[in-house]
């Protein structure tokens, strides 16, 4: 089996009637894959190599520089974790950009849509906005968020504000606090060129600091999107390839930064009229990994697919334009595009792909390049009328949009004066065991969406909350696990009486769905949000909580960065595939074990999702034991 | 017609997946990351040389006539019925007196000198398809494991195709 999704299934049946390569068939390709690689015994930071280490002392033991394998599996999983660290740091100041330019006067298109949280992000980082206007103040706020890029003095602000005060000691202590974003990816560069840090040690304490410089990246992103395109309440939706319009105008919005796709919902709204007059029903956007996790959070538009399976849409035939901003993006999808008419559209500058139609996004025209953009997608609807489309008639209904603010305010209709009050009451009754956050990709290599479905479905069993961020979400919201009818099916006894009662105090008809949907991979900084306010409220640090995270089919580079710094905030981290580092015995066993007494949290390698779930959960027994909560064996 | 494992010097990039594959396919586990946490690390018996700028992989020709029996004093070497010339199993076992290293002219037999025994390639690595580890791992086609003569005719075909097309 290749994906657990039905529609990916029916797509991959017409691909193979109609001969088209999908990333199935590349993996089948590319096997046998190099056990050096695998095992992180390979490096190529100078011409004197590539250098191989022999993992069974079988042959060299030494890169020609002298590196051993700890050093270079450690070179090369902090390289790993600077460009996750750099994709963040890239997305991050693209929206420090929009913002700042919209203060200055200079992007019309923008505007501050969430005014309290512009005040409330103002104050946590010690900027008097009192007497300000909201111009003054997000120019401000943009220049706080620029600042934290370059090297200033100490740690920098926005971790210091988001993090609790005793991971702040935790990670000096360990010589972890990077002092900007960017100078520290430079730095774990400089770090890993050849013949500087052959520490592996040091290395992976430089590899704790720039995931730091990662998580305070992905905070920057959260915040900025929120203020500028609101921060996501409740909503509702569906999602899956039935939810192309076989006679609309199908736009994807594929990648990840909101500052195009927000734009392109709000000009696609005033363009209906101009589809319909080229003899569309209407333009009907969907939504492709995290910059579709963006739009179904704050405008409910329907995710389609998530990470490996998307040129599954293409194949469709029924898919007019895919617009792209970057990150995940696959450049197959204009090979793919080719025998389908779909419009591969790129819009950054610094993210083409040769053979896609680029339309350049600059902010200060956001919404005439949208226009643009739509317009050609007609033009592709035109030249399809006619032509047999293949759509799937597979949905499932979703009710995403649970940011921070979302989960708090749904919590205090329970108690409008203590919000958070009813959570800790329930996790110390047992009614809900602990909290798990699943977040990453979908890999090739694993069944698409087998982990997750097996590991949350286990966990519901066992009381246990779950939280899910990136195309772990889309997971979750393809096979039903976001619609409320699933805390019915699978949540157990307890977990289920606390997500109804919280549904109803809410007016809603049922419980809450049993996996929140907090938002896209940068939203992970949301759920330390909320172990940070958990732990706040409780009187301890972040790693004495029950919570823990999950990337059960990670992929990419980004994810080893989250995977870090959720480690570096105290959790338990599992992971579903085995990272290349196996290749130094004393690199893994910093990363499962000898971190633990340093940072709390530490890396659970489990390949088989039935254990994983069982660790995990043992994991959060072992955290209740220590807070002196009623631990429940299973 | 036995099948032999059989080289097309131009194609091997020197990336040492054949190395890698055949100690795997000679470890308990049969696995990469089984395999690391092995006492007894798993030896490879195969070798991956560079001569000139020339990537070369190097293992047992499986000799019709094989030296390497001849000279085994022991009766440790020997020819089994599917034609791999091993030291296991034999009739009696190998004592490490490597005059079987010394008359091999490839050089492709080596030691255990933990054991105390000869290691040379010993076909133990067969998938359900009944191709070798090495062959299976390689990825650009640089083994080759077929009937000798199907290869010539390859061969044959390709040299005609080049010369005359
Ligand atoms: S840095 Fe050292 S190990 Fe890496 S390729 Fe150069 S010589 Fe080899
Ligand atoms: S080393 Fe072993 S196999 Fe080789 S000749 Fe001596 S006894 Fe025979
Ligand atoms: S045939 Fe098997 S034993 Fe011989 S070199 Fe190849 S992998 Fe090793
Ligand atoms: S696997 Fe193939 S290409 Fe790689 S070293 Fe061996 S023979 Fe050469």
């Amino acid at each position: 089996m290749l994906s657990r999704d039905r529609a990916v299934q029916q797509m991959l049946d017409i691909a193979r009637q109609q001969n088209v390569e999908t990333v199935w068939d590349r993996l089948a390709d590319q096997l046998p894959q190099c056990g050096f690689g695998e095992l992180g015994l390979c490096c190529r930071h100078c011409t004197q190599g590539p250098c191989r280490i022999s993992p069974f002392a079988d042959g060299p033991q030494r890169g020609v520089c002298g590196a051993t394998a700890d050093t270079m599996v450690a070179r090369g999983l902090v390289r790993a974790i600077a460009a996750g660290a750099a994709a963040h740091a890239g997305h991050a100041k693209h929206l420090a950009h929009a913002l700042h330019k919209w203060a200055r006067g200079t992007a019309p298109d923008y505007a501050v849509r969430d005014e309290a949280k512009l005040r409330a992000v103002a104050a946590r980082q010690g900027i008097d906005g009192a007497e300000l206007s909201t111009r003054e103040l997000a120019e401000k706020v943009a220049h706080s968020a620029f600042s934290q890029f370059a090297e200033g003095d100490g740690p920098m602000a926005w971790a210091r504000a988001t993090l609790t005060a005793g991971r702040m000691q935790a990670l000096e202590k360990l010589g972890a606090l990077p002092a900007g974003i960017e100078s520290s990816i430079a730095e774990m560069l400089h770090r890993t060129h050849i013949g500087v840090d052959a520490d592996p040690v040091n290395l992976l304490a430089g590899g704790i600091s720039c995931a730091v410089a990662d998580y305070t990246g992905c905070h920057i992103g959260t915040d900025l999107a929120d203020i500028l395109f609101g921060t996501p309440a409740p909503v509702v939706s569906e999602a899956n390839l039935g939810a192309l319009k076989p006679e609309a105008v199908n736009i994807a919005l594929h990648g990840h930064n909101p500052v195009l796709s927000e734009v392109l919902v709000r000009v696609a709204a005033e363009m209906q009229s101009e589809a319909q007059a080229a003899g569309a029903q209407g333009i009907n956007l969907v939504g492709i990994c995290c910059t579709g996790n963006e739009v179904l959070m704050r405008h409910g538009v329907p995710p389609l697919t998530h990470s490996i399976s998307q040129e599954m849409p293409i194949l469709t035939g029924a898919l007019d334009a895919m617009v792209v901003d970057y990150q995940c993006v696959y450049p197959s999808i204009v090979e793919v595009s080719r025998c389908y008419g779909t419009k591969v559209i790129t819009t950054m500058g610094m993210a083409k792909i040769a053979g896609a139609t680029h339309i350049e996004l600059k902010e200060e025209e956001a919404a005439e390049k949208a226009r643009q953009i739509i317009r050609e997608a007609i033009t592709a609807f035109q030249a399809r009328r006619g032509r047999p489309v293949n759509i799937p008639p597979v949905k499932s209904k979703v009710v995403a949009g649970f940011s921070v603010e979302a989960i708090l305010a749904a919590l205090a209709k329970l108690n409008a004066a203590d919000p958070l009050k009813p959570l800790l009451d329930n996790i110390v009754s047992g009614n809900i065991q602990g909290v798990v956050l699943f977040a990453g990709c979908n890999n090739v290599k694993v069944p698409q969406d087998h982990n997750y479905l097996v590991m949350a479905e286990e966990l519901l069993r066992r009381d246990v909350l779950l939280l899910a961020t990136g195309c772990g979400a889309g997971a979750y919201a393809r096979h039903g696990l976001l619609d409320p009818a699933a805390t019915e099916r699978y949540a157990g006894a307890g977990l289920k009486a606390v997500l109804s009662a919280i549904g109803q105090a809410n007016g809603l008809d049922g419980p809450l769905p049993p996996v929140l949907h907090m938002g896209s991979c940068v939203d992970n900084s949301r759920a330390v949000d909320l172990a940070v306010a958990i732990a706040s409220k409780l009187g301890v640090d972040t790693d004495k909580l029950p919570v823990a995270a999950s990337a059960p089919e990670f992929k990419t580079e980004k994810a080893v960065a989250i995977g870090t710094w959720a480690v570096a905030c105290g959790l338990p981290v599992h992971l579903g595939l085995v990272p290349p580092v196996l290749g130094s015995a004393l690199v893994t066993s910093l990363l499962t074990a000898g971190i633990k007494d340093l940072l709390g949290g530490y890396f659970i390698v489990e390949t088989d999702p039935q254990q994983a779930a069982e660790k995990l959960y043992a994991a959060i027994q072992e955290r209740r034991r220590g807070l002196g909560l009623e631990t429940r064996p299973w | 017609m036995n099948k032999e494992i059989l080289i097309r010097y131009d194609r091997c990039t020197g990336c040492r997946s054949c190395e890698l594959a055949c100690a795997v396919a000679h470890s308990a586990s049969k696995t990469l990351f089984g395999a690391l946490s092995e006492k007894k690390p798993p030896r490879k018996r195969i070798f991956v040389h560079q001569v000139g700028s020339k990537k070369v992989p190097l293992n047992c020709r499986h000799c019709a006539e094989a030296p390497c029996i001849d000279a085994c004093i022991a009766g440790a070497m020997h020819r089994t019925a599917e034609g791999v010339v091993t030291n296991e199993d034999g009739e009696q076992p190998c004592t490490g007196c490597w005059m079987c290293v010394m008359v091999c002219p490839y050089g492709v037999i080596r030691s255990e000198l933990a054991e105390k025994i000869a290691l040379k390639c010993d076909r133990n690595c067969l998938d359900g398809s009944g191709t070798p580890a090495c062959v299976r791992a390689c990825p650009t086609g640089a083994l080759v494991y077929g009937a000798v003569d199907s290869f010539a005719a390859d061969r044959r075909q390709e040299f005609l195709s080049k010369a005359l097309l």
